[in-house]
């Protein structure tokens, strides 16, 4: 949440500056930093759009083309959801990023037990392609892509996508998803993990291989440093975990045969921007970098634009506040600022209230509204990477890249991604740092307006997204009403095939799509899953 | 002098929600203040967070929720409790819980609540109330 450590003199002079990744900011930097750590322009940043990219994978940036909003919506019924994603796309919004309640996220049917009191809380409930019928009516799958923020049955999700792209007449080559897909971070932080490290790994790998022919527009994996940020670590072990999770997903796909410039240029990124600016910064140059040269010299990728690093950069979730809400406006807007300085090809924002509540209409807009003026109004289109040749922004990038290595080879070390997030080796890791910025908080160490500094003030309340009962009760009848409807054959015999699939490590993707064509539920698909693969057993932390 | 007993905290994490960052530093801070700290782990139901408090025999329950969820989850936490007949047993809840609910949730029953952005000592200093009156 606070953003660096601040040593004083009883003066209020600042004697120096350590942000969050070790990294000691000194009061003033010049050419001679740059000769210190060896500086070469070609060889460390590159013009845009050349390797390593650290200036970004676009050579004209956001002149080309402007960043993709793409605000995390979905709530309640279908209904309600396409509602407000057809609200936020008249207002100018150009992707869709898809917000699913914890029954779906989790592979519950609305009518299941232990769905109950969550049916479209946090997102939207989806139990069958009916759900999605509704829920993407009228929108352009050809035009508009969607992001899908589901992790442990991401497979299941994509599936449906292409079904209802496919009933509405769409090819499925022209629809691109980005589902989130990456479950190694869920084990780390955010939790919405179901089955054992394993098998969760083999459908992602399904996903990829499947998207490889059959969507190929679709990013089937989106890493997500983000949460793995959110639950502690530091911006550089956010990095550092995030391509280490992003090869574990290689790994997976290479060991079926497949060339790796086949599939790893359909990788995306989702990142987070709060914490000290400049060191956001620094942090995305570095990670461009990073992934280049891990996909170049570890991987032998070969085509150039395989090598780019493109991501979601935005949220910034953990650094807004409960404490004077309103600030959180303006925290967003500079978040926002370091995401457009950072190269960011799409972005979102938490809103200011999502401390209290899911987004209203209204504090929806205003996030998409701050991303709107900073490109066509604040001139961040003008030219692609302002901050290079900054004596301290590229002595940061330069002390920032090794950071993310430092933590890199300490997981290695370790035994590598998988088995440190099978053991909880870095859960221990990032809940002791949350822990030690809680501390930092309550001793003044760190500092964080409204909340140990600049107290005075109002506290307002917000106003609250309300729970509706009701729609959780029209939700189960609509489910009800599929499986009077449906034929039970047809979905007998699909789910007959996944389990076949499920149980002879097929990849399940052509399955799971005739699945969701014969109206199974997302419970009775993922329910095979648990059946097979059994559940994830988290490895005890203290 | 009167003698000083532990208490045993069980932190635990309700329903499908897995975001549990403020649950591992409540817990990791009542360890350090000198508590017996269970914590339950992701994606308990009601009924297994019973559970362990019976085998565990902590003296309070914590339920973190982040989903807006906090007052059906609580008011089915007090059914089994009082079914089980461990009505002994303290309950405070902690999460993202507007503040126009906190009345609700003491009337269930709730002894403290501690929204997101409480510092720790507040809730440390609760608890170590409780072990004084034990």
């Amino acid at each position: 949440m606070a953003v660096a450590r601040y040593i004083k003199d009883e003066k209020d002079q600042i004697l120096d500056v350590i942000l969050e990744s070790g990294i000691h900011v000194k009061p003033l930097y010049s050419p001679k930093d740059l000769e210190a750590i060896g500086f070469s322009y070609e060889k460390d940043v590159a013009d845009p759009g050349e390797y390593p990219y650290t200036r970004g994978i676009h050579a004209l940036g956001y002149r080309s083309r402007a960043w993709t909003t793409r605000q995390y919506t979905g709530f309640g019924t279908p209904e309600e959801t396409n509602e407000r994603f057809k609200l936020m796309i008249s207002h100018g919004q150009t992707g869709l990023n898809v917000a699913f309640d914890l029954p779906t996220q989790m592979g519950y049917d609305s009518d299941d037990p232990m769905s109950e009191g969550e049916i479209g809380r946090v997102g939207m409930a989806v139990d069958t392609l009916k759900d999605f019928e509704i829920a993407f009516k009228d929108i352009r799958l050809d035009k508009i892509g969607s992001g899908l923020t589901i992790n442990a049955v991401a497979s299941i999700m994509l599936a449906m996508y292409q079904a209802v792209a496919e009933k509405y007449g769409y090819d499925p080559k022209v629809i691109s998803a980005t589902p989130q897909n990456d479950i190694l971070k869920e084990m780390i932080g955010r939790g919405a993990w179901i089955f054992p490290v394993e098998p969760a790994v083999k459908l992602i790998g399904d996903t990829i291989e499947y998207s490889m022919t059959v969507l190929p527009r679709t990013n089937p994996v989106s890493v997500c440093g983000y949460h793995i940020r959110e639950s502690g670590a530091t911006p550089a072990q956010e990095i550092a975990c995030a391509i280490l999770i992003a090869n574990a997903y290689i790994d997976n796909v290479l060991a079926r045969g497949y060339d790796v410039d086949a599939f790893v240029g359909r990788f995306s990124f989702n990142l987070n921007v709060f914490g000290n600016m400049w060191e956001q910064v620094a942090k995305f140059r570095a990670a461009r970098k990073l992934w280049a040269r891990n996909l170049k010299e570890k991987y032998n990728v070969k085509k150039p634009q395989n090598l780019f690093l493109r991501g979601l950069f935005g949220g910034g979730g953990y650094g807004l506040t409960k404490a004077q809400p309103e600030n959180n406006i303006m925290r967003g807007a500079y978040y926002a600022l370091v995401a457009a300085l950072s190269g960011a090809q799409t972005t979102a924002l938490c809103s200011y209230d999502e401390a209290f509540t899911i987004p209203t209409p209204h504090s929806a807009l205003l996030s998409l509204r701050t991303l709107q003026l900073l490109m066509d109004e604040m001139g961040l289109r003008d030219t692609v990477d302002p901050l290079a040749g900054s004596y301290f922004i590229e002595t940061i990038t330069k002390e920032m890249e090794q950071k993310i290595e430092e933590e890199m080879d300490k997981i290695e070390k370790f035994g590598g991604i998988i088995k440190g997030v099978s053991e909880g080796y870095i859960q221990r890791l990032v809940a002791r740092q949350a822990f030690e910025v809680e501390k930092g908080l309550e001793s003044g160490e760190l500092q964080k307006v409204g909340v140990n500094i600049y107290k005075e003030g109002e506290s307002m309340e917000v106003e609250l997204h309300e729970y509706n009962w009701e729609s959780a009760e029209k939700q189960i009848e609509s489910l009800r009403g599929v499986k009077r409807e449906r034929s039970e054959k047809d979905v007998a015999r699909s789910l007959k095939e996944l389990e076949s699939a499920a149980r002879d490590g097929k990849n399940v993707m052509p399955s799971l799509v005739e699945c969701c064509k014969a109206y199974a539920s997302v419970g009775e698909m993922a329910g095979i899953f648990r059946q097979i693969f059994g559940e994830f057993n988290e490895p005890s932390l203290f | 002098m009167e003698n000083k007993k532990t208490v045993k905290v069980l932190i635990a994490k309700p329903g499908l929600d897995g975001h549990d960052r403020g649950a591992k530093v409540v817990a990791q801070a009542l360890k350090e203040a000198g508590m017996e700290v269970v914590y339950s782990g992701l994606h308990r139901t009601i009924d297994q967070i019973v559970n362990i408090a019976v085998q565990e025999d902590v003296d309070v329950i914590g339920l973190s929720i982040m989903t807006g969820a906090h007052i059906p989850i609580t008011q089915k936490l007090f059914q089994k409790i009082k079914q089980k007949g461990i009505v002994d047993k303290m309950v405070f809840v902690g999460g993202v819980i507007p503040s126009k609910d906190v009345p609700t949730l003491k009337e269930l029953g709730v002894a403290g609540v501690f929204p997101g952005g409480t510092p720790l000592a507040e809730t440390i200093q609760f608890l170590q109330s409780i072990s004084k009156k034990g």
